[in-house]
């Protein structure tokens, strides 16, 4: 009598599906990754492929590559990937969480390009916490471009840019970057893990699941920092450099969660998912039937070279005042240019504009030496009035001309326009009067263009109204000084 | 008759893949894997099971950089096929 045992098995662990079968990056080597024996990439890539698949998120999950040896994520992972400019992979992952709110969004990094180049992404993508997964490479250098120093390097560490070691005096201290973003309000989980031993990556595993899953249940920002072997860089053997890891590594960046608000935390709103791509000149308000400027056809004859400033105090509507004439010359099909001058005068002072409008190329939007000024009061006319160009006109908002401002060589159309304006129905609309005034001073823009220019800009049909009776006092008033001026000739 | 110790697991490694980095030795805790003297086709000495002792723990799957250099297999069942004794008596199990 004889008997044998014969045993059955099942696969516990295999290469995970969310990994491509093949890898088509050349023709040949299709079989492997193209990271060195012992690489830390590999064993990280392994375990996000592992969460990928446990969470059955393979369909909408989008992976974002950073640059650095990690580069080609989108030839191992079969899932949706993207490859970021260095360092702004948080940055990419953000637009693309927030115009995909579905999908599981993952920002893979490595030191140089999260912690040097990419500082300001993280930070504020952290500062937002935004609903992503971050998974942060650290291994000290920067391992794909031969071993420059990077801002984790340790202190001591050689490197092909410290090569007498890490000198914080000169290169400044590691930086820790769990630590310093777990200062932040908004992160719902950060931990530092390692592949240091047996005990570390099993750790490891499982919280790279933690952080996609967090994300899965809409909880907010998680990022998995890994301390990383680089044998290559290193000039280690890999059970060596795992043993640094462990041993130097270490010291410098403990091991531990640095914030965890998982429990409390309750799912974000997604954000309202962006228009479409067609929906967006509706939104812009220049949609179809308006003829823009790529077909547009030169509109005038007329000798046109205007360089406007206008001038005056916030909310007396200086900038729309350099806007419809901007949009009037675009729809007139000339070249233009409108540059609101900002800044701290925002606030409660003058502020001003640029504009230019002609039939040559612009080369510059600013205008320092205007041939028509627009001062809307007199500060604003003090401050410019000795750059306006001999023979230009200087438009002015009051009851008299200051004569310490007078020139020979310029003419000079002064009238009370928001009194005129008031007149009419609203004293916010001398800023109208006053653009009437020098469109018949400066003939040439077709009354088409200034009416379609009017109406994109101004929303409210009341007010278009109320423009448009000021755009017609204000050609009366510069008619009557015109005659004026042609008489003294 | 046959009353070897049936193991927990069983490894397999694609020579292929496997680059010979050699953590999965080093992490194996009942120290079932070696590294191998033959070289790959790639040129790498690659690791390999010793052929007994696995107990399908998965530490060296995970600690592998390779997506599939290592596979690991669990025992699910334990059987025992009888063979028929002339009498046309089963066996017992025995294991
Ligand atoms: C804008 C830009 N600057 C610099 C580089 C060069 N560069 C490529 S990879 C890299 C550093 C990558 O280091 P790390 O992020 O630590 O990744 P590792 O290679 O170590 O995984 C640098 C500086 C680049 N590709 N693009
Ligand atoms: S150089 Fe370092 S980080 Fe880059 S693939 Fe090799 S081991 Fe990995």
């Amino acid at each position: 009598m004889s008997s044998e045992s014969i045993a059955e098995y099942e696969v516990a662990y295999a290469k995970p599906k969310a990994f491509y079968e093949r890898y088509e990056r050349k023709e040949e080597l299709q079989h492997a990754t193209h990271y060195c024996p012992g690489c830390g990439h590999g064993t990280v890539h392994k375990m996000l492929a592992r969460a990928i698949d446990d969470l059955g998120i393979k369909d909408r999950t989008i992976l974002v590559g950073p640059v650095g040896c990690s580069v080609f994520t989108y030839y191992y992972f079969d899932v949706g990937n993207v490859q970021a400019a260095h360092g702004r992979a948080s940055a990419v992952a953000t637009a693309m969480k927030r115009s995909h709110p579905g999908s599981v969004v993952v920002s893979y990094q490595g030191d140089g390009d999260l912690s040097a180049i990419g500082s300001a992404e993280i930070l504020h993508a952290a500062n937002r916490g935004e609903n992503i997964t971050v998974i942060f490479v650290n291994n000290a250098v920067y391992s794909m471009t031969g071993g420059q120093a990077a801002p984790t390097t340790l202190i001591g560490q050689k490197t092909t840019t410290t090569p007498d070691g890490r000198n914080p005096l000169n290169e400044g201290y590691p930086l820790r970057v769990s630590e310093l973003l777990a200062t932040l309000e908004a992160p719902v989980y950060i931990e530092r893990v390692g592949l240091g031993d047996n005990k570390q990556v099993a750790h490891a595993d499982r919280a790279i699941r933690r952080a996609m899953e967090n994300q899965v249940r809409g909880l907010g920002f998680s990022l998995i920092e890994v301390l990383s072997p680089c044998p290559t860089i290193w000039k280690m053997k890999p059970v060596d450099a795992q043993r640094w890891v462990r041993e130097e590594m270490e010291k410098t960046f403990p091991l531990g969660v640095y914030r965890d608000r998982t429990k409390d935390a309750t799912p974000r709103p997604m954000p309202k998912t962006a228009p479409a791509l067609e929906a967006l000149p509706g939104i812009l308000g220049i949609d179809g039937d308006e003829d823009l400027a790529e077909d547009a056809v030169c509109a005038t004859d007329a000798a046109i070279d205007l360089r406007v400033r206008v001038a005056g105090f916030g909310g007396q509507g200086v900038l729309l005042l350099g806007e419809v004439l901007a949009e009037a010359g675009l729809d007139a099909g000339l070249e233009v240019s409108w540059l609101p001058s900002y800044g701290p005068e925002m606030r409660s002072g003058t502020s001003n504009c640029h504009v230019r409008l002609a039939h040559e190329p612009i080369d510059s939007p600013l205008v320092t030496a205007p041939n028509v000024l627009i001062a809307m009061n007199e500060p604003s006319l003090r401050k410019f009035d000795a750059n306006v160009q001999p023979g230009g006109w200087v438009i002015y908002n009051g009851e008299e001309f200051p004569p310490d401002c007078a020139r020979q060589d310029v003419h000079v159309l002064a009238r009370p326009f928001t009194q005129i304006a008031d007149a009419l129905g609203d004293a916010r609309a001398a800023n109208m009067v006053m653009l009437g005034a020098l469109l018949e001073m400066t003939p040439g823009l077709p009354q088409a263009s200034i009416d379609a220019a009017l109406r994109r800009l101004v929303k409210n049909p009341k007010w278009v109204e109320l423009d448009e009776c000021a755009l017609t006092r204000g050609r009366e008033l510069a008619r009557e000084v015109l005659q004026e001026v042609l008489q003294e000739v | 008759m046959n009353a070897e110790r049936q193991d927990r697991g069983l490894l397999r490694v694609n020579e292929e893949e496997c680059k010979g980095c050699g953590l999965c030795v080093e992490a194996c805790p009942p120290k079932a894997i070696a590294m191998g003297e033959r070289m790959n086709h790639y040129g790498y000495r690659t690791a390999m099971y010793k052929g007994s002792g696995c107990t399908a723990c998965g530490i060296c799957f995970l600690v592998c950089p390779e997506p599939g250099a290592i596979t690991v297999l669990r025992t699910v069942k334990r059987m025992v096929a009888a063979l028929q004794t002339e009498t046309g008596v089963a066996a017992c199990a025995s294991n």
